[in-house]
């Protein structure tokens, strides 16, 4: 699944939620989490986590949320068992499993135009700085696109290097791909004017 | 309406358009030349994506260089390469974002987008990132994002280039049921078959302005022509 394709279209609980109210709730419950400092109350949310990505349909999803935190959490797991001792392993592994599972749970549930009018609200008093909320949201936006944007000049560059014989090594890449990205980002800016988003 | 009045325009010095004037009235217009015979920047000035270095455009009366934001609503533009169209990360959020700003709510604007991705075929692609799609539905979704907003006039800046056969057939005759005034640069020649008017650019200047036939004609001749 792609980075940006994060959302999984469904109709069960999660989905007919706001997204101010899923965040509030995510921010609830990590903060809760973080501030009781208990291994078992943190061992059993992470537990419970995954129950909620099956309750909502969403048990396949479960695998690929967990898998990018994996390895960070053993070496975390590994630190905390040699200096600091078992009970913080625990506690500190399960309150960012947790963590990360709750926060996959909303944007699974979440469209991104749905998280971007929620920060276009949050933005709101920055008008009295001068700042427009919608470019707030907008600029957000093209963040999030420019992450395949990215990869595809990346992977573009890299074949023309290997369809002509060379390596493509990482400091061979840099110039042709940011060349590429400026190219596409022109097109880009020029395609939003065409569109009346000035 | 659109009206051309002496246009000229140049990119560091070199002319690509040349003192070129015309009124495009008719509801199926084609645009043809070369690579670089300037019916891009051409197209461009249509919805004052290019501000021309002297003369003027006027669409419906309005000059580009004073009112670009109602002339970009009036007249819609679609580029050749699609990925660059693409400024949201799901289909339907896509086609929505020209949306805001309108003063339609949430599911005002849910119900546009939905008709409109039915429309052009890709209702089932809905909730799907973008950036997935094959190139036809790109392209399908570059035309559904720009005639959501019902521009009056669509200027597709060679929609076909990039495309297989099959997709060329679609588009085409997506672009054919349109009810809007289509101006199109292409050089799939075929596509300009039941036009109304097809202008034909070389160097800068219209070199031809007439039928389809006639025009492709003095097309292929300017070109086999060229050593």
């Amino acid at each position: 699944m792609s980075m940006i394709g994060l959302y999984v279209p469904g109709t069960s609980l999660p989905y007919r939620m706001g997204a101010g109210t899923k965040l509030l709730l995510l921010v609830v419950v990590v903060t809760t989490l973080l501030a009781l400092r208990d291994p078992w109350v943190s061992l059993g949310t992470a537990l419970v986590v995954p129950l909620l990505y099956l309750a909502f349909g969403l048990w396949s999803h479960l695998r690929h949320a967990f898998r990018p935190v994996l390895l960070f959490l053993v070496l975390v797991a590994l630190f905390h068992l040699l200096f600091t001792g078992w009970e913080v392993a625990v506690r500190v592994c399960a309150q960012l499993a947790a963590a990360v599972l709750l926060a996959g749970l909303v944007t699974r549930t979440t469209p991104v135009t749905e998280m971007l009018d929620l920060f276009a609200r949050l933005a709101r008093p920055l008008r009295f700085v001068g700042v427009r909320p919608d470019r707030v949201a907008l600029v957000l936006a093209l963040t999030i696109r420019c992450i395949p944007m990215v990869a595809t000049a990346w992977t573009t560059s890299r074949e023309a290097y290997l369809a002509r014989g060379l390596r493509g090594g990482p400091h061979r890449m840099v110039v042709p791909v940011i060349v590429n990205l400026i190219r596409s980002a022109e097109a880009l800016g020029e395609a939003m004017s065409a569109r009346g988003m000035d | 309406m659109i009206q051309l009045e002496n246009v000229t325009h140049a990119y560091d010095g070199r002319v690509v358009l040349n003192d070129v004037s015309a009124t495009l009235a008719e509801r199926r217009i084609g645009l043809i030349g070369a690579n670089g015979s300037g019916k891009s920047t051409l197209a461009r000035t249509l919805n004052g994506l290019v501000v021309p270095d002297s003369g003027r455009v006027l669409v419906d009366g309005a000059d580009t260089r004073e009112d670009v934001r109602t002339i970009r609503r009036r007249v819609g533009f679609v580029f050749s390469n699609a990925d660059t169209q693409i400024i949201m990360p799901t289909v339907a959020e896509d086609v929505a974002i020209g949306l805001r700003g309108n003063g339609l709510n949430r599911e005002e604007t849910a119900d546009l987008v939905d008709a409109i991705l039915r429309r052009h075929g890709l209702a089932a692609h809905r909730d799907h990132p973008a950036h997935l799609l094959s190139g036809g539905q790109k392209q399908m979704l570059a035309l559904a994002s720009v005639l959501v907003t019902e521009p009056e006039v669509l200027v597709c800046d060679e929609p076909t280039t990039l495309l297989d056969l099959r997709n060329v057939g679609i588009v085409t005759e997506t672009l054919r049921a349109l009810e809007q005034q289509v101006i199109l640069l292409t050089h799939h020649l075929d596509t300009l078959v039941g036009f109304d008017r097809v202008l034909v650019m070389d160097d800068g200047r219209i070199v031809f302005d007439g039928e389809p036939k006639a025009a492709i004609s003095h097309y292929v001749d300017l070109i086999g022509a060229r050593p």
